[in-house]
């Protein structure tokens, strides 16, 4: 069956990617209407710049969250503790740059090393104690911040190397280079995913253990990993927010970051539940919460208030998503399904 | 004789596609311990939930004491004096013992509840059964025959007058159940009517007064327990008359001996689950394991695929001996394992066809060698034609099949792995007659390359016709094993029958 | 008594770290130190108490944090804004705590919707409701809640009972009795234990799970009128990540995340853990307050391991 629109189509609406689209096409129409130059770009020193720009660089973070995350929640799982590793990552990276004379080669692997380990601790605890995924990532939610904190000594800690100052403020090739990042991350995990049997095996593991683990599949395995790697991906994130402020604050960077990441992959259309995952529709997620912000604040709403429409995209979303709200309505149009 | 307490007339329920019962009846006398018999699919299940309320009959009536009743609720079944004890006995495991029996009753001043006069009541309840236990103990530590004992304090604590027990004894020991069966006989002389659902036919005949079968969702009898000889019940169980026709194995063949040995299991069991045996499969042999429904089949196959390993035996696969502690280890050995439980323990439901085909084949190459698409997709084209699997294309989710096009991409899934030993369990539940066929031939087919099988079924002419040796379950331990020729219905219930 | 047990051993951390501190540091050990940390963690452990009775539903709230600062800010721009009298004001707020609450649990229970994201909405919603009010902290300044700081009991030298701490105490108390004495208590205990069980039992399951989220709304709007008195004012800004602590006072307490085991006592030896420890950090002088996230983390992972453990151990029969 090769009928490319029939695959088109099919890749559309089976991996969910419709709804978030739809939602983020809604938000740009509203600005496109109602926000001046919001639409705007102009080049500046070869660099291109606008609000869809800023945009893009300031949701980065939150998108490659939402990466790793995606993964987790795949496997029917949760990570509340990527905030504390981002704070983790920036406070190791902003130590080193400043106390030694390593160079950034080396600093940026042993920040993303040190959160994936962390990453691992929490896998063992879901994986191997059996330990529910809320409770497990909640304590290094807790005591992550508590080790950030230890590193920096409980100060703000600033640098100016430039190096390191060129991963969040820098450009490349014109767009800020958090895009680079964050397209080499979804391309990256992408080919693992599809082009290993890696996508496979946290789909399955994810949709039902019980039989993927008969089918042979080294679901301990499966399970550890997807941690780990949201371990790595909060690794990045955070390197990113220590660089564009151009400091480690640890108890504040990340700061419930990791609810953003979980709303972006629940808008994006993974299930809470596990099982298919959809990494663009996790990034479209993502980007849907950004612009969601970025029109609030264009409209003189604070941005403190812009958790309100949040909320209300939230819980539309899972209503969505229960098969008794959709029963519900459907009886309301006469159509009532049955269910045995 | 008295007025029945119980009587059920004509019940019908349908359920979208299936007649799940059909025109089925039970009288209950007060007083009396009546069995409830029947294989898979029979309706047992369905008629308890009409009796207590979790479904309401398309049809028939039912009338308690006289009074026509139609429960809506299990709630409204217990007020009408109608309780059950569920195998897993629902009740609140983290709670004690006093406040599970009273539990939605406990005695109250002002809205605050009495705890002395609270504990006071379940030790009543208890003595009622003649126990005498810590009403402040966790339910959860408890064993499951103490648990079960509280339930059934529950419900009488409820007034009931008729008690359903379903599958009581399935976690008990033989003293255990020898004091529930003590209990049942008290209530029973204090006018009590018990609904005893089960499948241990020993226990049917050492309790029971009177016994009602069904079969496919219709009424086959009701009976006396002490003039049903136990040839004839299970004959009537399975749809077979005891005086029929010995139908040969199909090949007539008596051999394979020589034939190299796969698997040998000595003294091989589980605690709870199945008690040791001996099973030895050898190179292109089709083994089936015959015996009724809970006589330990599905138990002993995950036990050596390693999904509930065995805690006593030995194994050895290939001449070798090995510990297959979890089914990793067994597919390496070259086993595989078709389970029963097709939703639960089978399909993942929002994975395509083609997905679900190659699981166990790209587990087996590990996460990073991916099978090329080109080949997985020959594979599935391979295989959905070779098992007839109906399907709009490769690349559906597997849940929009019919049950019966499942269970065929399952096997395909297990034979992509090409093992040394498949094991089947119940391979044609819930497909239809073609397809069963299909199956069947397949089965001997997979003979003849040189694979072994391992098959379960509750269809007891699809045993005979497939299998070259049959070992003979009964009541979670093997009682007997018959070769070629030997391999007859009738030789195959006698051995359950227990019927020399 | 083996089910006593994760509270003991809550209570035995608590002596040995009460100990420690009143070991190393010079006047730890005094009725005002105890005194105080009832007064200072009262908002902590009001919320926490509420969070305790979702969880034992099996349950959880993550909205706690943002209802409270919305209650603050409520309160105080009602009275210091608007002149209203405190007291309308507070029982407004606390009604609106109740609504927030009953809202979602009842989107929770009829539609079978996830808590977490349902209360994670909850959570965006009071926040931002928060900074609709007042994008900044506003002090109040009534007589009535000069009247109500003013409020002590003496229980020893230099040592009272604040307003905030007699408020934290009463709602203790009412909690445990609700917990262990009343049939809607009971009913959240059963809930979280076996909710189908529940349900064939004939209790009433969906109301059940609707109240115990609109009680818990009263406890974190509760806990937001004491964080007003505590702190003269109303911030929106308060209480980001509260929920998170609450959550950790009940599982070092000893109540299970999954539900159904647990005591309201155990919190109460969570909160005073909690207190204890950012005590002696204060006292201490020298270590800073991430310790006090490292040990709160620790424990969480010991106790987290050990009623795994326990849970392990304690169902021989379930298999």
């Amino acid at each position: 069956m090769n009928d490319p629109l029939a695959k088109l189509k099919r890749w559309f609406t089976g991996g969910g990617l419709l709804w978030p689209l739809l939602g983020l096409a809604a938000l740009l129409a509203y600005d496109f209407a109602f926000v001046d130059g919001f639409f705007r770009l102009e080049v500046r020193d070869g660099h291109l710049y606008g609000t869809l720009i800023d945009i893009l660089n300031q949701g980065s973070k939150t998108m490659l969250l939402a990466l790793g995350m995606t993964l987790v929640i795949a496997t029917g799982g949760v990570d509340l503790s990527v905030g504390s590793l981002m704070a983790i990552a920036g406070a190791i990276a902003a130590a080193l740059v400043t106390q030694s004379e390593m160079s950034l080669a080396l600093i940026v692997p042993i920040a993303l090393c040190a959160t994936a380990a962390l990453g691992v601790f929490n896998g063992a605890l879901v994986s191997v104690a059996g330990i529910q995924p809320i409770v497990a990532t909640l304590i290094l939610m807790v005591a992550g911040r508590g080790i950030a904190m230890l590193i920096t000594g409980g100060q703000i800690v600033t640098f100016e190397h430039a190096g390191f100052v060129y991963i969040g403020n820098g450009h490349f090739m014109g767009l800020p280079f958090t895009l680079t990042i964050v397209a080499l991350a979804l391309g990256g995990t992408s080919l693992l995913m599809r082009k290993t049997a890696c996508g496979l095996f946290v789909e399955a593991a994810g949709d039902n253990e019980t039989a993927s683990r008969f089918s042979g599949l080294p679901t301990r395995w499966v399970k550890l990993s997807v941690y780990a790697f949201s371990g790595l991906c909060a690794g990045l994130a955070g390197l990113i927010a220590a660089s564009n402020i151009k400091a480690a604050d640890s108890s504040r960077v990340g700061e419930m970051m990791e609810l953003d990441a979980i709303f972006a992959v629940v808008v994006g259309g993974t299930a809470l539940t596990g099982g298919r995952f959809n990494l663009l529709g996790s990034i479209v997620g993502a980007l849907l919460i950004q612009t969601l912000t970025t029109t609030m604040i264009t409209q003189g709403v604070p941005p403190a208030v812009a958790p309100v429409p949040k909320a209300i995209v939230i819980v539309a979303v899972c209503l969505l998503q229960s098969e008794r709200f959709r029963n519900e309505v459907s009886g309301w149009f006469g159509k009532r399904r049955a269910t045995a | 004789m008295s007025e029945p307490l119980l009587q059920m007339r004509g019940i019908r329920k349908v359920f979208p596609g299936v007649v799940a019962l059909d025109d089925v009846d039970l009288t209950l006398r007060a007083g009396e311990v009546h069995a409830l018999m029947g294989e898979n699919g029979a309706g047992k299940s369905t008629l308890i939930k009409v009796l207590t309320g979790v479904y309401r009959a398309d049809g028939g009536e039912t009338s308690l004491a006289g009074a026509v009743i139609n429960p809506g609720s299990t709630l409204e079944a217990e007020a009408a004096g109608i309780s059950t004890v569920y195998q897993e006995v629902n009740l609140v495991g983290s709670l004690s013992i006093a406040e599970n029996i009273l539990l939605g009753r406990q005695p109250r001043r002002f809205g605050v509840i009495r705890w002395g006069e609270t504990r006071r009541l379940a030790k009543r309840a208890l003595a009622r059964l003649g126990l005498e236990l810590d009403v402040d103990a966790q339910l959860d530590s408890c064993s499951m025959a103490i648990q079960q004992m509280v339930a059934i304090a529950r419900a009488l604590d409820v007034k009931a007058r008729v008690l359903i027990l379903d599958e009581p004894t399935s976690s008990l020991d033989d003293q255990e159940t020898a004091a529930l069966f003590k209990i049942m006989r008290q209530l029973r002389d204090e006018g009590l009517a018990i609904v005893f659902v089960t499948h241990f036919l020993d226990q049917v005949y050492e309790i029971s007064d009177r016994i009602t079968v069904l079969r496919n969702g219709a009424l086959v009898g009701e009976y006396e327990t002490a003039e049903l000889p136990r040839l004839e019940l299970i004959g009537k169980m399975l749809g077979r008359k005891p005086e029929i026709v010995d139908h040969a194995a199909a090949d007539g063949d008596d051999g394979g001996e020589s034939a190299e040995e796969l698997l040998a299991a000595s003294g091989v069991g589980r605690k709870g689950s199945v008690r040791p045996l001996d099973l030895t499969i050898r190179k292109g042999e089709v083994v089936g394991l015959g015996g009724l429904l809970g006589s330990g089949r599905t138990e002993t196959a995950r036990m050596l695929f390693g999904i509930e390993p065995p805690d006593s035996g030995s194994l050895r696969i290939g001449g070798e001996t090995r510990r297959l502690g979890n089914p990793r280890k067994a597919i390496a050995s070259g086993l595989a394992f078709c389970s029963e439980d097709r939703k639960g323990e089978g399909i993942i439901p929002h994975l395509s066809v083609r997905e679900n085909l190659i699981l166990a084949l790209q587990a087996s190459r590990g996460p990073i060698r991916l099978l090329p698409r080109a080949e997985q997709e020959e594979l599935c084209a391979h295989y959905i034609k070779a098992l007839n699997i109906k399907t709009p294309d490769a690349e559906t989710p597997i849940s929009n099949l019919s049950g019966g096009n499942q269970q065929k991409a399952l096997l395909a899934r297990w034979l992509a792995l090409q093992p040394k030993l498949i094991i089947l369990d119940e391979p044609t539940r819930g497909i239809d007659v073609g397809a069963k066929a299909e199956i069947e031939k397949l089965v001997r087919s997979l003979r003849e390359k040189g694979m072994a099988v391992l098959f379960i079924s509750s269809e007891l002419e699809e045993v005979v016709h497939t299998c070259d040796r049959v070992a003979v379950l009964r009541d979670r331990r093997k009682v007997g094993e018959l070769t070629g020729s030997e391999i007859t219905e009738q030789r195959i219930m006698q051995l359950v029958a227990h019927h020399e | 008594m083996r089910r006593y047990f994760p509270l003991m051993a809550t209570f035995a951390v608590l002596i040995v770290l009460f100990g420690t501190a009143s070991a190393m540091y010079d006047r730890f050990f005094t009725a005002r130190v105890v005194a105080n940390l009832f007064s200072d963690n009262a908002f902590l452990g009001i919320t926490a108490i509420g969070m305790t009775f979702v969880i034992l539903s099996g349950g959880i709230d993550l909205s706690v944090g943002a209802v409270l600062a919305f209650t603050m800010t409520f309160v105080a721009s009602m009275v210091t804004e608007h002149s209203w009298h405190p007291v309308p004001a507070i029982s407004l707020a606390l009604a609106l705590g109740v609504a927030l609450g009953g809202g979602m649990g009842f989107l929770i229970q009829r539609y079978d919707l996830p808590p977490f994201l349902v209360t994670l909405g909850g959570m965006f919603f009071a926040r931002g409701m928060a900074f609709l009010v007042s994008a900044e902290s506003i002090t109040i300044d009534h007589e009535f809640y000069t009247a109500l700081q003013d409020i002590k009991i003496v229980v020893g030298p230099k040592a009272w009972l604040k307003a905030v701490a007699l408020v934290f105490l009463s709602l203790l108390f009412g909690a445990v009795s609700l917990a262990h004495w009343t049939p809607f208590g009971r009913n959240i205990y059963a809930l979280g234990g076996n909710e189908s069980s529940a349900r064939l039992m004939g209790l009433p399951v969906a109301r059940t799970k609707i109240q115990v989220y609109a009680l818990n709304g009263f406890c974190s709007a509760l806990a937001g009128v004491v964080a007003t008195i505590y702190m003269g004012s109303g911030n929106p800004a308060m209480g980001v990540g509260l929920e998170l602590d609450a959550i950790a006072c009940v599982v070092i307490g000893g109540t299970l995340l999954t539900g159904g085991v647990g005591y309201v006592a155990g919190t109460l030896g969570g909160v005073l853990i909690f207190g204890t420890i950012q005590s002696a950090l204060i006292f201490d002088g020298r270590l800073n307050s991430w310790w006090l996230r490292i040990a709160i983390g620790v424990l969480l992972l010991i106790f987290i391991l050990m009623q795994r453990q326990l849970s392990r151990m304690s169902a021989p029969t379930k298999n």
